[in-house]
């Protein structure tokens, strides 16, 4: 509990609050005018940012994560799907990468959980600014997340064989189609990351959630070999339509109709699980 | 007194607040006036409900019935007005651990609208007014119980607010980091800054508070100065044990004969205690013990342990509800369990 348990080999000083130094704090200012929503939601990015900078460690979810999964189901499905994992990861690329974006979105929720749980939400909650400007932060530094793991998982394809048609600028538009739908699915979390109790339940949730939506798409197989009733639901995931589009942005070509239900269903999570969350978010 | 609508110069104002969580009526009927330029103590045990007065007066907690403002700003309707004039110090470190005493507080400065400049000289007279520049670079969870507090409390006061909540300051803090923290506060006030603080240690709200407010099941049970609680309770309270158990009867026929009040026999077969300094009595709490301790020694009585002190909350608690304090604790557990 020493104030100067880390100081070394000096007399410790003992912190002795001085009137003087106090009162040149305490005079009021004239208080700034508050920042404006975009400003207060990059500070928070910011925030996220220097979290990256003091535990690195948090970045294994982007980078060891999506290298085991691209690795793993490409030499475990490859020979027996596309008769190659090298021509299976022309199909199966923009899928994983898909899956492995989502999956990351819910640590959103785990994070936004972790910040109640610490007590750092009330400091937040009683600020004067913008009210969704935590989220929209917190959401941006995730945004950071995506898209390291997106061309972690590129960039392992690329090794392994995967050889786009559509070029760099076809790769690029198709990560910019699975960003936009990560920020909006995010959404989704950060409304259970405040209404669920610990982390470990939101983890719990987010699984629940993200195993079926990945896995009954189109991520790993064309959805022409299931049964009717599990085709009309891979039809309605929203995970098939971002695939559908990423794959053809990929290929050089597009997918407009896929596109946009894509788009649809991204406004949708925003409009909705926004909502929701500020209502909960103001609320508490 | 003049009352205006606005500034009635009241810096808190709460009328019958109810809070539940589940079956927890955790605010019942809450009223509360705290005058502005003051420090207002919130007393209490665990579970009483002052976290949940603080946090309804912060915006942070929605009140399931009543009203509160807060410099005339309604807490529900004008949260924002409200939240531009108020600063919460929570029970728990409500800062970034991950990030450094400095970057927490460049980061709050730039919320709060100072520009990147500002915002960095402001962080560094804060870091050296509480003693922190050499802690600036380090990692918030890697601080000093007491350093905690000081950057928790440097942080609140960043934009100088009119009301500052401080819940519990210095509960879990040795007595050195506590006396820094009683300072400050002191200090803050000194300015012109309204302090509502929350406290179990009448010790405490003695120590800062102009007024107090007692709080039990979510309602205020009694208010006053520090002088005004205490001479309620008695000012002192005298604990006494005995070496042979049964020499208590005619210990206790001594003490109340002595000291005119009655003793109370404890659960320890061996101790014994009474209120002394009580308002009316023209002795002094210390002559009283000293007569007391005559008394007995006189009636060749052995007394092995011997002591004269403020009272307790629990005694305070007694006192005012004829229930000991701890009995909240239960309740307490309920509490965190709905949230």
């Amino acid at each position: 509990m020493s104030d100067t348990a880390t100081t070394t080999g000096r007399a410790p000083s003992v912190y002795v609050p001085s009137a003087e130094a106090l009162a040149t704090v305490l005079a009021p200012g004239a208080r700034p005018p508050r920042p404006n929503a975009l400003s207060a939601s990059l500070t928070f990015g910011w925030r996220a940012l220097l979290k990256i900078k003091h535990v690195p460690e948090q970045l294994f979810d982007v980078t060891a994560f999506p290298i085991i999964m691209v690795l793993m189901f490409t030499y475990l499905f490859g020979g027996a799907l596309a008769g190659s994992p090298r021509d299976y990861l022309q199909f199966f690329l923009p899928g994983i990468m898909v899956t492995s974006v989502v999956m990351i979105t819910m640590y959103t929720g785990v994070g936004l959980n972790n910040d109640i749980e610490k007590g750092v939400f009330d400091r937040i909650r009683t600020l004067p600014v913008w009210r969704p400007a935590a989220l929209v932060g917190m959401i941006f530094g995730d945004v950071l997340r995506y898209i390291l793991a997106a061309v972690v998982i590129l960039g392992v394809g690329l090794a392994l064989g995967f050889r786009p048609d559509g070029g760099l600028l076809g790769v690029l538009a198709g990560i910019g189609l699975l960003v936009v739908f990560s920020f909006a699915f995010s959404w989704v979390w950060t409304f259970f990351g405040l209404v669920l109790r610990s982390e470990k339940s939101v983890m719990g949730v987010s699984m629940m959630v993200l195993f079926p939506l990945t896995f009954l798409s189109n991520v790993f197989v064309n959805p022409s070999t299931m049964p009717g009733w599990l085709q009309a639901f891979v039809k309605v995931n929203p995970i098939t339509h971002l695939v559908a589009s990423v794959r053809a942005a990929m290929a050089g070509s597009s997918d407009a109709a896929n596109t946009m239900w894509l788009l649809l269903w991204s406004i949708g999570f925003v409009v909705v699980f926004g909502s929701l969350t500020m209502y909960r978010f103001n609320r508490r | 007194m003049i009352m205006s609508k606005r500034n009635t110069g009241l810096a808190v104002e709460a009328d019958g607040l109810v809070r539940s969580f589940g079956a927890t009526r955790a605010l019942d009927g809450l009223d509360l006036q705290v005058p502005a330029g003051t420090v207002y103590g919130l007393l209490g045990p665990n579970g009483a409900g002052k976290t949940t007065a603080v946090r309804v007066l912060a915006t942070l907690l929605r009140p399931d019935g009543g009203r509160a403002r807060v410099f005339g700003h309604d807490v529900v309707t004008e949260a924002d007005a409200v939240r531009a004039r108020v600063s919460l110090t929570g029970q728990y470190a409500s800062l970034d651990e991950d990030l450094t005493g400095s970057e927490n507080l460049v980061l709050l400065g730039r919320l709060l609208g100072l520009p990147k400049l500002a915002a960095r000289a402001r962080a560094e007279s804060l870091l050296a007014a509480f003693g922190l520049t050499e802690a600036a670079g380090r990692q918030v969870k890697k601080y000093s119980g007491g350093m905690r507090r000081r950057i928790d409390i440097a942080a609140s006061i960043l934009n100088t607010p009119d009301l500052l909540f401080l819940d519990e300051p210095t509960t879990g803090l040795d007595p050195r980091s506590r006396n820094q923290v009683w300072e400050i506060v002191r200090a803050v006030v000194a300015h012109g800054t309204t302090v509502l603080l929350t406290t179990q240690y009448l010790d405490e709200a003695d120590q800062l508070a102009g007024r107090i407010a007692v709080i039990d099941h979510g309602k205020v049970i009694a208010e006053g100065t520090p002088g005004e609680l205490k001479s309620s309770v008695g000012s002192g309270t005298i604990h006494v044990r005995l070496r042979d158990a049964g020499q208590r009867p005619e210990a206790e026929k001594l003490l109340q004969a002595a000291l005119g009040v009655p003793v109370q026999l404890e659960a320890d077969p061996v101790a014994m205690t009474a209120r002394v300094g009580e308002e009316g009595s023209d002795l002094e709490a210390s002559e009283q013990a000293a007569r007391a301790l005559g008394e007995l020694a006189r009636a060749g009585i052995v007394v092995d342990d011997f002591s004269l002190g403020q009272p307790s909350l629990d005694e305070v608690f007694l006192a005012l509800t004829d229930h000991p304090a701890v009995a909240a604790d239960e309740r307490d557990d309920q509490l965190e369990a709905a949230r």
